[in-house]
Order: structure tokens, then sequence, then C-alpha cells
């Protein structure tokens, strides 16, 4: 299946045999990496928002392109190249879609979420930020959404300062609201919480950005999977996401940038393709996104990426249903365990759930639901100013993808319980 | 490998119950260790005597079962060791945390109760929690006032 026929078959929702009602054996039966055992026993997969696992159409998608269109793109005349670059652009106007892009021209592809915040963080603040200027940027962040605004505001001078959030871990709109009278110049948050799953309310943060005239980046990362993104509806000026946690490849990702704002950016890495003519005497520079695209891209990458938000689109709104049934399950599961504790429990929740044991380290708790069969993820998930401000060093996440079951979720509890009684 | 030869109950019991939690007055050796993969910190203080002998020794902060045992059974087993004794143990301890999984043979002799690590090597993920309170000694008596990491 290419990405075209795929993404057509997904236009009217209807055409998948498996929507409704939504079947999830049947999805089960996509992932091959699910059908395994681990010391032991059966898998039950529980990080998905580290990676999610990758369908067959995916894996085989990626396959095709090494097997048979296996060329550079935009550069050669000859067939291979001429099959390979159609592929790799029809993404681009499929991710266009996906998102509610205007034009595919607003479509980055880069090497993944990290790369695509660098990208911005690098050539927004040589844009656009002075030295005494401030970026604010969520306490809740992944790192990889804080460090390369530091490092870029390092360079000009410029100050990055931390959005609070409130006890539960969601940001706090009033005290973001007076930060934003000090007159940032971007304001930079998730969409999505990688450590808690905690949602932020993006329509509101990005329009009261606009209204106090600074310039908003959302990073999407953990929000792709889980929910219908619409950068126009979100009102937003860039947008960033990884194709790895969609059930796409590792190595790809994308970055959203409104067309005029794009347009005024700088390059960021130099190289071959991102050009207009390159003299001595002075090189000029393509239009986006080909200006933020130096080098070969990860081409078999952005094509399985392609097959995988098509997959994503093909299970609908049913998926998502499912999914927070199986999240709602477990929240409720967890809480009912005396030793338990939820780090970071909101109603605007997608994706994962975190939490801590009495008396158990996240890390003995890991390794205990690893001999389990349990894969879950411990430790501070690259947000460590999060942890603090929860004071604690480390968590437990249960994440969720399409493929999740509330046996899952039982599987995990009970070795929860187990876990407690070997510590006890 | 089953949990319990990762967990022995010298593990589980120096866990429950560390030896040694304490900061030490006036130490002439201190270093912190700290853990990034997981956000562990380890905070380690000593003082040797005049014979240059580890007179007392003590650690603290937060870390997994792994983590704190090592660094209790650590304390007890330095302490009135000199400064050479302490490194060969370091050494020795060392290898043995990170000898290969498959290794046919692995050196035990003099390592006394901190055999009870053995079994962490066969969990390549979790030999830096055995390995961070040795690396932060090692750091706090060679280089003098240090911050390490596992990384
Ligand atoms: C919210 C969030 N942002 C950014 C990233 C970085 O993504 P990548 O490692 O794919 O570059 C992650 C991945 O852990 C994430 O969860």
């Amino acid at each position: 299946m290419t990405a075209e026929q795929s993404y057509e078959d997904a236009g009217d929702g209807l055409a998948h045999p498996f929507v409704k009602p939504f079947d999830v054996q049947k999805v089960r039966n996509d992932f091959p990496a699910l059908h395994q055992t681990v010391h032991g026993k059966p898998l039950v997969y529980l990080d998905s928002a580290a990676t999610s696992l990758k369908p067959s159409v995916v894996i085989d998608a990626v396959a095709s392109v090494y097997g048979r269109d296996c060329a550079n793109i935009h550069r050669g005349v000859h067939l291979l190249s001429a099959r390979a670059t159609e592929r790799f652009e029809a993404v681009r106007t499929q991710v266009a879609e996906h998102i509610g892009a205007s034009s595919r021209s607003e479509i980055v592809f880069t090497s993944g979420a990290t790369s695509g915040l660098n990208l911005l963080a690098s050539t927004l603040t040589q844009a656009h930020v002075r030295s005494g200027d401030r970026v604010l940027v969520s306490m809740m962040e992944h790192h990889s959404n804080i460090v390369p605004w530091q490092l870029a505001c390092e360079r000009v001078g410029a100050m990055v300062v931390p959005i609070p959030l409130d006890k539960a871990g969601a940001l706090s709109l009033e005290a973001y609201a007076n930060l934003l009278d000090t007159k940032p110049k971007i304001v930079a948050f998730t969409h999505v919480s990688n450590a808690t799953g905690i949602v932020n309310p993006v329509q509101k943060i990005a329009a009261m950005a606009r209204d106090a005239g600074a310039l908003s980046v959302i990073d999407g990362t953990q929000a792709v999977p889980h929910l219908e993104v619409n950068v126009a509806e979100i009102g937003v000026d860039f947008y960033v996401f990884s194709s790895h946690k969609a059930y796409g490849p590792n190595g790809v990702g994308v970055v959203y940038g409104h067309k005029a704002l794009l347009d005024a950016l700088p390059p960021y890495q130099g190289g071959g393709d991102m050009i207009r003519n390159v003299s001595f005497s002075g090189t000029t520079f393509a239009d986006p996104p080909t200006r933020f695209e130096a080098g070969t891209p990860n081409i078999s990458g952005v094509i399985g990426m392609g097959v995988a938000l098509a997959y994503l689109r093909n299970l609908g709104s049913d998926a998502r249903v499912h999914e927070k049934s199986v999240l709602n399950y477990a929240k409720t599961r967890l809480r009912e365990l005396p030793q338990v504790s939820l780090v970071g429990d909101s109603e605007h929740q997608v994706g994962s759930v975190s939490f801590v044991i009495e008396g158990v380290h996240p890390h003995d708790v890991g390794t205990l639901l690893d001999k389990a069969g349990v894969a879950v993820r411990v430790g501070h998930h690259c947000t460590q100013p999060l942890m603090e401000h929860f004071g604690v060093p480390a968590t437990v996440r249960a994440s969720f993808g399409v493929y999740s079951t509330c046996d899952d979720v039982d599987r995990l509890c009970d070795a929860v319980n187990a876990t407690v009684a070997f510590f006890r | 490998m089953d949990l319990g030869e990762l967990y022995q109950e010298l593990i589980l019991d120096h866990n429950k119950h560390p030896r040694n939690f304490k900061r030490v007055a006036e130490c002439t050796h201190h270093a912190r260790g700290d853990n990034p993969l997981c956000g562990d910190k380890l905070s380690l203080e000593l003082v040797f005597d005049e014979s240059g002998r580890v007179r007392d020794i003590g650690f603290q902060g937060v870390g997994c079962a792994i983590s704190r045992a090592s660094s209790s059974l650590m304390t007890e087993a330095v302490k009135g060791k000199t400064r050479a004794e302490v490194l060969a143990l370091f050494d020795l301890f060392h290898r043995m945390a990170t000898a290969p999984m498959d290794a046919e043979h692995v050196e035990m002799a003099g390592l006394g109760k901190l055999e009870a690590f053995s079994g962490v090597r066969e969990f390549p993920m979790r030999v830096k929690c055995a390995t961070l309170a040795w690396h932060t000694l090692h750091a706090a008596i060679t280089e003098g006032d240090s911050l390490v990491t596992t990384e």
C-alpha cells in the first residue's frame, strides 16, 4: 500500500473494515512486536509514549523504499528517483491535511521533535530575540523544549523564563497571564505532557500569546498520536512532532510553521538541497520548506510516517475513545491500590498515567514489572523541572496506544501488587 | 535469572535499614554522584584518621534499592581501610558488576558481603545503580571535592 492510496481510503473514514465497532484484537494483529514473550510472559507494552509499536503496513512501507524505490530524491532524473520523490512529497501534502495546515509548503521534515525544536529555537531566536528579551517555556516541558531555548537565548543574551504550574501539574493560566505582561517574544509549551499525559488548553494559551504579541511554539509530540490536531483551529504559529510516537519510523519529525513566519526565518543548517544558488560571492537560499531541509532526508522514514498517519486516520475517533477508556480504567484501578499515588492526575489527560509506589523507588518497580512482562518507563522522563515541581525524583509511567487493552492494565496492577509485596 | 538473585536478602535489608546514612562531621573528603538517567542523587562524606585509614563515612540522598544498599554496604566495607585498600576494592567491585553477562569466571575473592551484588551484571540497566556509590567514593578520594555522574 502506498501512502497516497491509504490516505485516500481514509478520506471518508468508512473505507476501513474495522472502524466500527472498534475491534482492538484486530488492531493488535497489525502490530507484530506485540506478539512475543519477555522473560517467559506475554508482552504487555505500556511504553508507547517513549515510542509506539509499528503496524505491519509501516514496516512494509519502509522495506518497500529500500527494496524497490531506493534512490535519492529531488535530484535524479531516473525513474527510481522520480518514484521516491513522488512518495516522499506526497507525505508533505498528507501531513498538511492531517494537521490542518493551509499549505504543503508549511510542512518541514526534520529528524525528530528534538531537531524540530532546535531548528525553531535557533532560527526564531536569531530572527526575533535580542539581548534582554524573554522567552517563556512551561515547567512541564520535555528537556528538548527547554534546553534548545536556553542554548539559543544564551547566544543572544536573552532569558528563558519558566511558566509555573498549579499543584495538580497543570499550567497556571494566571501566572502565565502575568508573565505575558513582561512582553516575551516567544512562548513555547507542550500540547500534552509526556510525563503526566496532562493536556494543555493550547487554543487559549496560543491566543493569549498572540494578544500579547508573542510567537507561539507547540511541542505536539505526545498529542498527534492521541488527539485530532488542527493547527489552524489551535491558532498556533509553529507546531512540532515526531513520527515514532505516532506509529511511524524513528528519526523523522515535522515542523509546521505558518507560511509568512517560515518565510521570514533564516536557514538552520547549510548544505545540499536548501540553496537556490551557491557562489563564493554569496549564496542564496531556497524558499521554505526546502530552506530547512539540508542534505538527504530520512526518505524511508518520511514515507513510513505517511503510512502511519494514514493508519491512525483510518482507525478514526473510535481509537481515541478506546484509548481514553483504557486510560480511565488504569487510573481507576491504580487509585484503588493503597500504596499507589497518581502524579499529575487530571480530567484533561491522554495517553499516559504517572504514579509512584510508597516506599519503592521507580527503578526497582521498573525491574520487577519487566520481569512480569510489563514494559513501562521509569525515571524522570526528561522532565526534571516537572519532577521537582511534584517533589519526586522519578515516577513510573504507563502509556497507551491504540492496541492497549484493559487486560494490559490488569496485568500492570497485578505486577504492581506483586512489587509492593516483594519489598514489604 | 530470577529476581531473588538481584535483590538478595542482604540488599533488601540494607535498602530498608541503610547503615551510615548520615552526614560526617569534619569530613576530609566528599563528593556528589548523580545518575542523570534516573535522577538519583548521592552525597558522600568521609574522614581519614592519622594513620590513613577511613575513620568514618556516611552517605545521603535518594536512590533505588540497589543504589541505597550498595552505598550502605560500601560504607561498611571501607571503614578502617587505607586509601590503597579502598581503591583496590573499588576495582574488584567494578570488575564484578560490569563483567560480561556470559563471563565464565568472575573474581569474587576479597569482596565479602559485596558479593551480594554479583547479580546486577545480568541486569544491564541496573549496573549503574550499583556502581554509583563506588564511583562517587573514587572521586572523593582521588579528585577531592567533585561531582561525578554515571553517564
Ligand atoms: C513531549 C516530547 N517532546 C519531545 C520529545 C523528543 O522527541 P524525539 O526524541 O523524537 O526527538 C519527546 C520524546 O520523548 C516528548 O515526549
